[in-house]
């Protein structure tokens, strides 16, 4: 029998713990490890990395045994435009101010949906970055510049 | 009556002006979040505690209470209306609630979980009152051995309780662990995991993780399975319960209360788990189980009075220990922490006003809820027009000015997107966040315990099992894994938790 490794859950599941688990063991490598009765700041995220790699080796060998399917999908267009529009935001709070980010994260973050219209989203965007420059730097005086140059 | 002493104190805290009114907002927005579908409670505390850093501590904790016990509330009333559980501890609801909407005893059903949770709501006051402190006193004892074991016992329990994989909750509550301990080293100065960005020295917030796995993960997973929303609204005629409601429904909620403040002190169960077994209760008492699913009252007392008394008794760990025993508690001792409050029993003794204030303000948040949401039903209702492509974006731009407001920094922005496709992946593989979020909260203070403990036995980890109570705790860690490893309890637990539908996080 043949088991699609593609969309089986628990070998990704299980091969993402053990990452994290030989990463955090990697990484705590470089810190000191000290002894059980003076632990060094790397005794205790060795301790968990290799539990950790030790869940994932079982998960693993549980998803090549089952393999049971991915059931819940994520539309791909959401997972690229939604943290990217946070990243815009980000850089546009440093870089450009209140105003162009708010417009640019509502404005993007309303085009990861699946309907898209695009004067209602203008609209959206219109209301929800007045309503935001009102409440947080009006209201609650937030000291972020509506516009800044660059 | 030490009892009544420590309750009139905090009502007189909780009866100031500014505490009144947080608490207000607070059951308001809860009953708002309650109502629409696709934001739960754990998301929006999330986004509202930058907000609150500089209210003082108490208001701060009596907002984000109502958010939480308010959500509950709103949800009942959409399960009712439109069957359509704007919580998941709601769906059970639907099942008798709408029936009996569309057989136009909408009002009686409004009425009868309105008083259901009010009862549970005051019962849960009282325990918490009376439970409390003597808890507290025994875990003053405590030494870091005991609390590490009761730490563990609380982490293990609440993975293995939590619905899905018990081997990869496990897992994810080593993760949240992990990635608890990033920053600056109390001992050393080392900085951990902080890949030479300075920002990390302090370790990840607690909000950038909650907004990114729960906020942005939660908005990442609904725009996958796009759902349409019909509403059909029952008209909402005469909301006095018949006299046989009233007496067909005693029982039930007296029952719901028991059921729900006893699953409530357990870590890692859920509201949805309480309701779900308060509604099994009546169906299995009931004289005639054929009229439940027909719009039997006592579907609905039941299982409402559940969860309400669930989402109060989760505070008892809280406060009393500092062990949260769901995610929104992680969250909430997150917020502690943040105000600069050390949670755990002496919480009690040096901050009187806080505990028995956040207590009495629960009760007072209760009448609220009563006065506020009867004669709003069509206020909430006319919401769930709102479609949620219209919702998301809100909660993206609300999300993202609170987070850069706790450093004014982008860099926790960027973190917060990093978490948002964490979460999403996390939901793809079936790992639950929750007990991640558990682990997180509670990192540093695990590596603490473990530390001190070893240290003072020189290295020797007998001392777990020598000390009488840690024993205890390590003892009901092992009982716990067996039981719910069973292949029996396995499925009952399975069948419930897929009539709780997971989503919405607690």
């Amino acid at each position: 029998m043949k088991i699609e490794l593609r969309n089986n859950k628990d070998f990704w599941a299980g091969l993402m713990l053990i990452v994290i688990g030989a990463a955090a063991m990697f990484i705590a490598r470089g810190y000191p490890f000290g002894s059980a009765m003076r632990m060094g700041p790397g005794y205790f995220p060795s301790m968990l990395g290799g539990i950790l790699a030790l869940f994932g080796i079982y998960v693993l060998i549980m998803g090549l045994r089952r393999g049971e399917k991915i059931t819940l999908h994520c539309s791909a267009r959401a997972l690229i435009v939604l943290p990217l529009s946070l990243v815009a935001f980000g850089l546009l709070m440093n870089h450009a101010g209140f105003l162009p980010a708010m417009v640019v994260l509502i404005f993007g973050s309303a085009c990861a949906g699946q309907d898209f219209k695009f004067v209602e989203v203008l609209l959206l965007t219109v209301i929800l970055t007045g309503l935001s420059v009102a409440v947080f730097i009006w209201g609650l005086g937030l000291p972020y510049p509506l516009i800044k140059g660059f | 009556m030490e009892l009544f002493n420590h309750l009139i104190f905090g009502f007189n805290v909780a009866f100031s002006l500014q505490n009144l009114l947080y608490c207000f907002t607070g059951v308001l927005v809860g009953t708002l979040i309650g109502v629409l579908p696709g934001i739960g409670p754990l998301a929006t505390i999330a986004m509202l505690l930058p907000l609150t850093f500089n209210v003082p501590p108490i208001a701060a904790m009596i907002m984000l209470a109502g958010i939480y016990y308010g959500a509950m509330y709103g949800g009942s009333t959409t399960s009712i209306l439109v069957n359509l559980p704007g919580e998941t501890a709601a769906v059970v609801t639907c099942i008798d609630g709408y029936q009996m909407a569309r057989q136009g005893r909408a009002g009686a059903a409004l009425a009868i979980a309105a008083i259901g949770s009010f009862f549970a709501g005051t019962v849960c006051t009282l325990l918490i009152a009376l439970f409390a402190p003597p808890l507290g006193e025994f875990a003053l004892k405590f030494s870091s051995a005991e609390y590490f074991s009761l730490m563990l016992m609380g982490l293990v329990a609440a993975a293995v309780l939590s619905h899905g994989n018990m081997v990869k909750s496990l897992a994810m509550v080593v993760v949240g662990l992990l990635f608890g301990i990033v920053g600056a080293d109390v001992n050393s100065g080392i900085k951990r995991f902080a890949f030479g960005f300075y920002e990390l020295a302090d370790g990840i917030g607690v909000v950038t993780i909650a907004v990114g796995v729960f906020a942005v993960g939660e908005i990442l997973s609904n725009l996958s399975d796009p759902e349409e929303r019909q509403v059909f609204t029952s008209k909402v005629t005469n909301l006095f319960p018949t006299k046989d409601d009233l007496k067909r429904s005693f029982g039930a909620i007296v029952r719901g209360t028991g059921v729900g403040a006893f699953f409530g002190v357990l870590p890692g169960t859920t509201p949805a788990i309480a309701s779900f077994s308060s509604y099994m209760v009546e169906k299995k008492l009931a004289r005639d189980p054929s009229r439940f699913g027909h719009g039997a009252i006592e579907g609905v007392a039941g299982p409402e009075s559940a969860n309400n008394a669930d989402s109060q008794c989760k505070f008892i760990p809280m406060l009393t220990l500092g062990i949260p025993a769901s995610g929104t508690m992680a969250l909430m001792l997150g917020a502690l922490m943040i105000y600069g409050i050390a949670p755990g029993p002496q919480v009690m003794t040096e901050k009187p006003d806080l505990f028995w204030g956040l207590i009495a303000s629960m009760w007072i948040g209760n009448v609220m809820l009563v006065v506020l949401n009867l004669p709003l039903i069509g206020m909430w209702v006319s919401l769930l027009k709102l479609p949620y492509r219209l919702l998301f974006p809100a909660i993206m731009a609300f999300s993202a000015i609170g987070i850069y407001s706790v450093n004014n920094s982008s860099f926790d922005i960027y973190l917060t997107a990093i978490f948002g496709v964490f979460g999403i992946v996390w939901r793809m593989l079936d790992c639950s966040p929750v007990p991640m979020m558990l682990g997180f909260v509670l990192g540093p203070m695990v590596e603490e315990n473990l530390r001190r403990t070893l240290q003072v036995s020189r290295g020797d980890p007998s001392v777990f099992f020598t000390r009488p109570i840690s024993l205890a705790f390590i003892v009901a860690t092992v009982l716990i894994l067996i039981v719910m490893a069973a292949p029996a309890v396995r499925k009952w637990w399975g069948a419930a938790g897929a009539s709780s539908r997971e989503g919405v996080a607690e």
